[in-house]
């Protein structure tokens, strides 16, 4: 389950990897908020195992290493860890 | 429960007992240290709150707070890959970033159930020296201060007196094990 958390900025499907405990997650879930843009998450920690070896198996096709956050822009553009001027690039800000 | 407190004052405690500073943002701190509570509370014991822990412990061993990483990353990049530990001058800057993972990928892949490449299986039953025998483990010691391992790599430091991993040498010896009556 993805739980989706509501933004004015909505015109980019965001998507996030995360782990509840981890640090640059919560900063990186922060940094969304303080700009306002809509986003679904899973935090892989909490997740079933059948939805956290989807996640793993589609960062491994798209060549991503694993750690934590992975922020993918419409399916397409994926940011490994906590990159902010990355983020609002993807995002046109 | 462990309470909050007590991960902070651990933390602090060995954060001076190694010459490291914790995070200076206060913010970002508290949510490490949240993290290290939980996953106390949910697997039994504080691993990493940044890496996918399974609750097993022999699987989690190297992860577990201060990890096996720790030393080697604070010294190459200042921080742990937390950012929970800093060197004086990461501290001083209040300028942490993410660092690269040093956790090598068949252990992290282990986390999500997919087998690494020929890593041996490590279910086994707990506490049964009988059981490790054939897992890939060695006793280890090092060669500055005597202290012994038993496990599948030498740390990167030596815990008890600080010694690279290269100090760390197998002790070659024919273990006989009795099985009891
Ligand atoms: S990376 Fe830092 S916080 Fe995470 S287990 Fe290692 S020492 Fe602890």
């Amino acid at each position: 389950m993805t739980p989706k958390v509501a933004g004015e900025n909505s015109d980019h499907r965001v998507v996030l990897y995360t782990l509840s405990t981890c640090g640059w997650c919560k900063r990186t879930k922060q940094f969304l908020n303080d700009y306002n843009v809509e986003y679904e998450y899973l935090d892989l920690d909490t997740a079933t195992s059948q939805e956290r070896i989807e996640a793993i198996q589609f960062l491994q096709e798209k060549n991503v290493p694993i750690g934590f956050p992975v922020i993918v822009v419409d399916g397409e553009t994926i940011i490994s860890g906590y990159k902010p001027d990355k983020i609002k690039e993807a995002l046109g800000f | 429960m462990t309470s909050l407190d007590k991960v902070k004052q651990r933390a602090e405690f060995d954060a001076k007992a190694h010459g490291y500073y914790l995070n200076p943002d206060p913010e970002f701190l508290l949510n490490l240290l949240e993290g290290l509570r939980k996953n106390e509370e949910r697997y039994g014991y504080p691993s990493c709150p940044c890496r996918m822990a399974t609750g097993e412990f022999e699987v989690d061993r190297d992860i577990i707070c201060p990890c096996d990483y720790r030393d080697p990353d604070v010294e190459e990049h200042g921080t742990c890959y937390c950012c929970l530990f800093v060197d004086s001058g990461t501290y001083a800057s209040k300028e942490t970033s993410p660092i690269p993972e040093r956790r090598p990928m068949e252990k992290q892949l282990r986390a999500y159930g997919i087998a690494g490449e020929g890593q041996p299986e490590l279910k086994q039953e707990p506490s049964s020296m009988l059981m490790n025998i054939g897992t890939g483990r060695k006793i280890l010691y090092c060669k500055q201060c005597g202290y012994v391992v038993f496990r599948e790599e030498p740390p990167y430091v030596c815990p008890i007196c600080r010694a690279k991993r290269e100090m760390f040498a197998e002790v070659k010896a024919r273990l006989f094990f009795s099985t009891g009556s």
